[in-house]
């Protein structure tokens, strides 16, 4: 201030000449401060890719086991005696043979092998087999027969799903220690699991089932699948795809280029923010209200989870799409209309088209939000469905009770068999393949539509 | 007093294409536009000119409507077209703006290719049977737009990736390619250099024999050059219409001959 006058200089506060090669403080001073910044974000960057390494690392050393699962592969005489009484190979007669029939077959087989391969053992009955076989190795059995009645009489090669303790033994799960208290397996057992599993007997291999099947009692986790709750969660996306896309996007359209500005739009904008912003459980109780007690529709269904689900991504979905509506520039409305285009031309043709990469990329990552949204199913009732069955048809599958992915996945880390808790995690790892495709397909979209022009 | 080179006129007495009685513009409330009273003839080229922000935009955008578009701006008073009162209820603007053509400020070219530019106009308005006569009509447009030698070899290379001057004659020829009856342009030589500045007034001149073109410019030797009435505007009043060599050479309003001589702006 006052050394202007000092100086007697007539330009006041006169900037002393300096080489440009000295290095001011004040340049000292801003540089440093950017450096600093600069570490801060690394430091950002590298903490959050720390815990994502973390947790990646975390979910398939625990889940990866899920798609491995235990099985004893052995040679299974079919019966007839047993299969079929009458001998003329009637479905009906077959059909009345329950699993109870087939399970001494399998237990044989097993007891057969063992003393085939001259493998000593303190069990001298086929009984004793039962704790190495999966409850569910006999239904498989049977089905397998019901199909193809032919098989009665012969030996088949059968892949018998092993029990759930003899793939934890294999897993690591189980040892000899932990099964001290445990009423289904004895030490002998796994000896003998031992003795088989060096001649190839029993063996690891790839668990379609757990992808493709169903979900199984309490007591069966070697048999539980994620296929049926994975249905469940494509329906629910059919129902939130048609639903909340177009009444989206047409409700942001509407609010963004054609709606007047006045009290009641601000009304109606502020609380569009708001809902984004309201848990999803709030979604869950209303989606109960309204279409299950008022609108009766059937507990537990996609159909509901879906609508549900609707409620909770339009907001997300009214927003992006917004957003990429306002970012397309207002000339190019100007243009369209200036050469006589209607404004819904203008809309239509010049810039919906450009905000379809913002539009597609705001409902994938809606849908992403809603295929891992648990708390709502939570409410309606499928969260703690067993989704044991396979929908008929594709009403069914709107109609009928299910669960979804995520609902599935919580319901198995409850189950009280630590065996659920590696399917669990394997659960999680198809989930997050789930969102990884679709964010792929996000990126795809983006790709394709933008336009760098 | 001014002495730019003046271009010989024939200003008989045109038909009356525009006329606007008292019109005020307010943007909220802003008074942008006051009483002005303005009757544009037909087969003429009426220039605008006046310092920036006293209006001539606004104004220029109230004949075919686009204020429509601005939520907070509100016009009142009385424009006719051919004796028509556009801002009547039964008019449709849409139909209006495909009678009385623009061209903006900014080169504002649609992200699609050149000739998907200059054909889209005539496409919504059908105005061709086919591909062939579509293809006649884009190249007539991007000749009389003084662009068509430079793009006819891309024609469907994106209209984006032209020149600032390119595009704006691009957007000449789009605005044409509709053959609207009163053509508005906004400044459209800010961007160009002289050649292509030249085409365009040459442009400007061949579409008087056909059409009413009303032209903003900040250059007073342009105004000169191609109009034959000017109208000076001034903090959103007009200040003074009539003859652009009687303008030019002999103002009525001082602060017209402030303007013209370069003394306010
Ligand atoms: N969309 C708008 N919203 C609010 N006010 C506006 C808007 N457009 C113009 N105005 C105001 O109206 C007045 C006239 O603006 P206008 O654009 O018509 O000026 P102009 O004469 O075209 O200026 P220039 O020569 O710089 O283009 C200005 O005061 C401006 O601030
Ligand atoms: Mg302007």
């Amino acid at each position: 201030m006052t050394d202007a006058t000092s100086q007697g200089g007539s330009r006041p506060n006169a900037r002393p000449t300096t080489s440009l090669t000295a290095v001011g403080s004040r340049t000292k001073k801003r540089n440093a401060s950017e450096k600093r910044f600069r570490a801060y974000g690394l430091a950002a960057i590298g903490t959050g890719l720390f815990f994502l390494v973390v947790l990646l690392s975390a979910i398939v050393s625990n889940g990866s086991s899920a798609f491995m699962q235990t099985f004893i592969e052995v040679p299974v005489y079919l019966d007839p005696a047993k299969l079929d009484k009458n001998g003329n190979r009637d479905p009906e007669d077959i059909a009345k043979v329950s699993t109870f029939g087939y399970s001494p077959l399998i237990q044989n087989a097993v007891f057969e092998q063992v003393q085939d391969k001259g493998i000593a053992t303190e069990y001298d009955d086929a009984g004793d087999m039962k704790a190495l076989i999966s409850a569910s190795a006999a239904a498989q059995l049977r089905d397998r027969v019901i199909a193809n009645p032919d098989l009665i009489g012969e030996t088949v090669d059968f892949q018998i799903l092993a029990s759930s303790r003899v793939d934890g033994y294999l897993k690591g799960r189980v040892s000899r220690d932990s099964i001290t208290q445990d009423k289904n397996i004895d030490a002998g057992h796994l000896d003998l699991v031992d003795a088989l599993r060096e001649d190839g007997t029993v063996h690891k291999s790839f668990n379609f089932a757990f992808i493709t099947g169903a979900d199984a009692s309490e007591s069966r986790p070697e048999q539980a699948g994620l296929g049926v709750s994975m249905l469940g969660s494509f329906f629910m996306m059919l129902v939130v795809l048609f639903l909340a896309l177009p009444i989206g996007v047409a409700a942001s359209i509407y609010l963004e280029e054609f709606a007047p500005q006045n009290k009641f739009t601000d009304f109606i904008e502020v609380n569009i923010s708001n809902l984004a912003a309201v848990p999803s459980i709030v979604f869950g109780i209303l989606g109960l209200a309204a279409f299950i007690q008022f609108a009766h529709l059937p507990q537990s269904a996609p159909l509901v989870g879906g609508l549900t689900l609707t409620l909770m991504t339009l907001p997300t979905i009214v927003i992006s799409t917004r957003a990429s509506l306002k970012a397309v520039p207002p000339s190019i409305r100007d243009a369209a209309l200036g050469v006589g285009a209607s404004k819904m031309q203008s809309v239509f043709h010049h810039v919906l088209p450009l905000a379809m990469p913002g539009i597609l990329t705001g409902t994938i990552i809606g849908l992403a939000q809603a295929l891992g949204e648990t708390a709502p199913l939570l409410l309606i009732g499928m969260v703690g469905y067993i989704a044991t069955n396979y929908p008929d048809g594709v009403i069914s599958g709107f109609l009928s009770p299910n669960s979804a992915m995520p609902a599935q996945i919580y319901e198995w880390a409850k189950r009280a068999d630590p065996a659920y808790y590696e399917r669990a995690w394997g659960g999680i790892i198809i989930l997050l393949v789930f969102l990884l495709v679709m964010n792929v397909i996000a990126i795809i979209l983006r790709r394709k539509f933008e336009r760098r022009w | 007093m001014y002495d730019a080179p003046l271009r010989k006129t024939d200003v008989e007495a045109n038909e009356i294409k525009i006329s606007a009685k008292d019109v005020q513009v307010y943007y909220g409330d802003n008074h942008a536009i006051k009483d002005v009273s303005v009757e544009l003839q037909d087969k003429t080229v009426t220039a605008f000119i006046g310092p920036s922000g006293c209006g001539k935009s606004t104004f220029l955008r109230c004949l075919n409507r686009m204020n429509d578009t601005i939520d907070i701006c509100r016009v009142e008073g009385l424009i006719s077209l051919d004796g028509e009162d556009i801002y009547d209820k039964r008019v449709d603007p849409v139909q209006l703006r495909a009678k009385v053509g623009m061209v903006f400020q900014k080169a504002n070219p649609f992200p699609k290719s050149i000739y998907d530019n200059v054909a889209y106009g005539p496409r919504i308005h059908g105005l061709a049977k086919n591909k062939a006569e579509l293809d006649e009509i884009v190249e007539k447009a991007l000749r009389r737009g003084a662009i068509w030698d430079e793009v006819k070899d891309r024609l469907h290379a994106p209209g984006t990736g032209l020149s600032g001057g390119q595009q704006q004659r691009l957007c000449i020829a789009r605005a044409v390619a509709t053959e609207p009856e009163v053509l508005l342009m906004d400044e459209p030589c800010s961007a160009l250099d002289p050649i292509a500045t030249a085409q365009v007034e040459e442009l400007i001149d061949e579409l008087r024999t056909k059409y009413s073109v009303v032209i903003v410019t900040h250059s007073m030797q342009q105004a000169a050059r191609v109009s034959q009435k000017t109208a000076f505007f001034h903090l959103g009043n007009l200040v003074e219409y009539g003859e652009t060599s009687q303008i030019f050479t002999n103002p009525v309003d001082s602060r017209t001959e402030s303007y013209i001589t370069g003394r306010i702006g």
